[in-house]
């Protein structure tokens, strides 16, 4: 995890301060600012203790199921008719998305720091029924905020995280999606600073939390690394993943970024269209401060942040992790967005080739591999990150079909 | 340079008085609403104005004052025009020190040197930005400082001895004392401990101190002005403004009267006591 840092490297950032470039930082109020820099120490210790990677090693191979495969994905490879496509199976760990991986770090560093209490905010749920998880598994009190729009539409999880013991709170306020529940987490947060870790689910928010989740995701791309050496002897020519704040996108990206011969993708859900309602910051966004750090926000011309659509609740944050935002600007990563429609396209092509169901968020990377992959030659190796696994949206994505008479 | 807010804590300590500081939201519910609010508020017995610029996502307020924002919004309030309400108070009172707080985002994307520019010339006298803690001083606290302006930063019972002198470092005007953990408008302070963290403060500061968030009464301004250089309301007023709307959420003419009565009681508090 620890590897020395190179010069002129695409991997070596944040800085001290947090910051990507211009982007991250840490715009916390006053409050948060020592337990921040606590987290901070505690993890800086942390990441160089064999003692804790042995720790989280053994609980990814036995409770997560780690690694998860690469898949070779033969039917859609050929019905796309060129690059050769494989899946990287995030969607079969435990809880059944990649969100997992980066809470059993949060939550081993919170019993590090002796912290009884664990809060988190969901979009799909996804994060939500992951923190649920590993607070039962190590008896750790867990609230959950998440947006009341996003309750209605995700019910599964939700219930899946009352069975599991935590407390799902619906957010009433602004938008009622994924960025006023990480308000209300943060004012939660505030307000419980004694006893409470905030375990953030995707690389976004204050320095340490975009490093921090970037590093316990970046399993998906070693072990990608290593998969595709034994399986082709080489490395992919393209990576591909959608992005909501961008973690699963992080983890498979980042230890490729310094690999010049590979081309990296990241996917935007654009809703009804990028003239429309959508919730792709790069494509339509620019530069602002929220939740703890600089990045690609979309909002109006007074600063005022604007609600994010997608058909999936996981894509709908108005902002991006920070680093994303500084490697679309130094040009290592190229930002592409899918709409609703093409996700749903693309939800049902993956179910039909291949028996998998993808869960909505990485539909949308699976919508632009659809376009690109035909273009590409035979010999071209692409990995897409499957990020989840759709059982949570199926009674959604059923309504929809069966409303247009499908 | 922070003349206005400089003078006012120098008359009242000569007065041997606490400060009574309040805040409105701009713009709640409409522009008209709060120039009548500000233009009372002195008389009423504010010592300090502060005004609240309306974000979308006060992650650092309770539910009165985000509500206040978004009312705000909802009527159009803008970050210029927050300014130009300021200009306009500045034509019937060049005393009273006037405070703009909130969220970093509009202002940057306002344009930080064109901000410190239009804040000063209409004039204000300081800045409490909540998301920008000491680390992040480049941003703005510094071209503030550098432009005439105070800026206050918020001290909270996590901010420790060791972390003291570094959030004190570049504070001007006044520090803000923050008497609980949590959101503004939530819990009623315990008095007795906020009296020990403004003396620990007084020790590593020739600022005066404010405390603020919970204060809801004269009792409440009372308690605090025993011990501190000033009193923060802030939600109450908030909540003065929401209850005298009517359905639709528009002022009505008890709007003004009742936040400037509610001023009136809790500023009888927070001048009762003699030092
Ligand atoms: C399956 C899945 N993929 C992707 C995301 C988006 O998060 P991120 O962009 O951080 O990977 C979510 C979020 O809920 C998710 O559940």
């Amino acid at each position: 995890m620890t590897e020395a840092p190179k010069l002129n490297s695409f991997r070596n950032g944040p800085d001290e301060r947090g910051h990507f470039g211009q982007f991250g930082g840490r715009f916390v109020a006053e409050t948060l600012m020592p337990l921040i820099l606590s987290l901070e120490q505690a993890y800086k210790e942390a990441r160089v203790d064999p003692a804790f990677h042995k720790e989280m090693g053994g609980h990814l191979v036995h409770y997560v199921g780690r690694p998860s495969p690469l898949y070779f994905a033969e039917r859609l490879t050929e019905h796309l008719g060129g690059a050769k496509i494989y899946l990287k199976r995030e969607e079969l760990n435990h809880t059944g998305s990649h969100k997992v991986n980066n809470v059993l770090g949060q939550i081993m560093l919170a019993r590090r720091m002796g912290k009884p209490r664990i809060i988190a905010e969901t979009g799909a749920g996804q994060h939500g029924v992951a923190t649920a998880t590993l607070c039962a598994r190590f008896g750790l009190k867990c609230v959950v905020y998440m947006g009341a729009v996003d309750v209605e539409r995700q019910q599964a999880n939700v219930f899946r995280m009352k069975m599991l013991g935590a407390e799902v709170i619906p957010v009433q306020s602004g938008s009622k999606t994924l960025k006023d529940a990480m308000n209300e987490a943060l004012r939660d947060w505030v307000t419980n600073v004694h006893d409470t870790f905030y375990c953030i689910g995707t690389v976004a928010g204050p320095h340490p939390y975009p490093a921090m989740v970037r590093d316990f995701q970046s399993i998906i791309g070693r072990e990608t690394r290593e998969q595709m050496m034994a399986a082709e002897g080489r490395l992919p020519d393209s990576l591909i993943a959608c992005i909501g704040g961008g973690s699963n996108a992080m983890g498979l990206f980042h230890p490729f970024l310094d690999d010049a011969g590979v081309e990296i993708f990241g996917v935007e859900a654009a809703g009804h269209g990028l003239s429309g309602l959508h919730a792709a910051s790069i494509a339509g966004g620019r530069p602002g401060v929220l939740h703890g750090n600089r990045t690609y926000l979309l909002m109006d011309a007074d600063g005022q942040i604007e609600e994010a659509h997608s058909i999936s609740a996981g894509l709908d944050y108005p902002g991006i992790g920070p680093e994303h935002s500084w490697l679309h600007d130094v040009g290592r990563v190229t930002y592409l967005s899918a709409t609703d429609e093409e996700a749903l396209e693309a939800f049902q092509l993956l179910s039909r080739l291949e028996g998998i169901i993808p869960a909505l968020e990485p539909a949308h990377a699976i919508a632009r591999v659809i376009e690109l992959a035909p273009k590409l030659p035979r010999d071209h190796l692409m990995v897409v990150n499957l990020s989840g696994r759709g059982d949570k949206d199926v009674p959604q994505v059923s309504e929809i079909f069966e409303s247009r008479g499908r | 340079m922070t003349s206005r807010l400089t003078a006012r804590f120098q008359a009242l300590a000569a007065d041997r008085r606490a400060a009574l500081v309040t805040f409105i939201t701009s713009g709640d519910p409409d522009a008209g609403t709060t120039a009548k609010i500000l233009a009372g508020l002195p008389a009423a017995g504010a010592d300090v104005i502060e005004i609240g610029m309306p974000f979308t996502d006060p992650m650092a307020d309770g539910p009165a004052i985000q509500a206040g924002g978004l009312r705000a919004l909802k009527g159009g309030m803008t970050l210029a025009k927050t300014l130009a309400l300021v200009g306009d108070f500045r034509k019937g009172d060049d005393a009273t020190p006037i405070i703009l707080m909130g969220y970093y985002n509009p202002i940057y994307i306002y344009g930080v040197e064109r901000f410190l520019v239009d804040a000063k010339a209409a004039g204000v006298d300081g800045l409490i930005v909540v998301d920008l803690p000491p680390e992040e001083d480049d941003e703005l606290c510094l071209p503030a400082l550098a432009a005439g302006l105070a800026f206050i930063r918020l001290a909270t019972p996590t901010t420790d001895d060791k972390r003291l002198p570094t959030v004190l470092r570049n504070t001007s005007g006044f520090v803000y004392y923050v008497s609980i953990t949590g959101i503004t408008g939530s819990a009623t302070p315990d008095f007795g401990a906020v009296a020990a963290a403004v003396s620990r403060i007084k020790q590593h500061t020739d600022l005066p101190v404010c405390v603020g968030f919970g204060v809801r009464t004269a009792e409440h301004a009372r308690a605090i002005a025993e011990g501190a250089d000033g009193v923060v309301v802030g939600s109450a007023l908030v909540e003065a403004v929401r209850a005298s709307l009517d359905a639709e959420g528009r002022a009505t003419p008890a709007t003004v009267p009742a936040v400037l009565d509610l001023v009136a009681r809790i500023a009888e508090g927070a001048h009762a006591v003699r030092k």
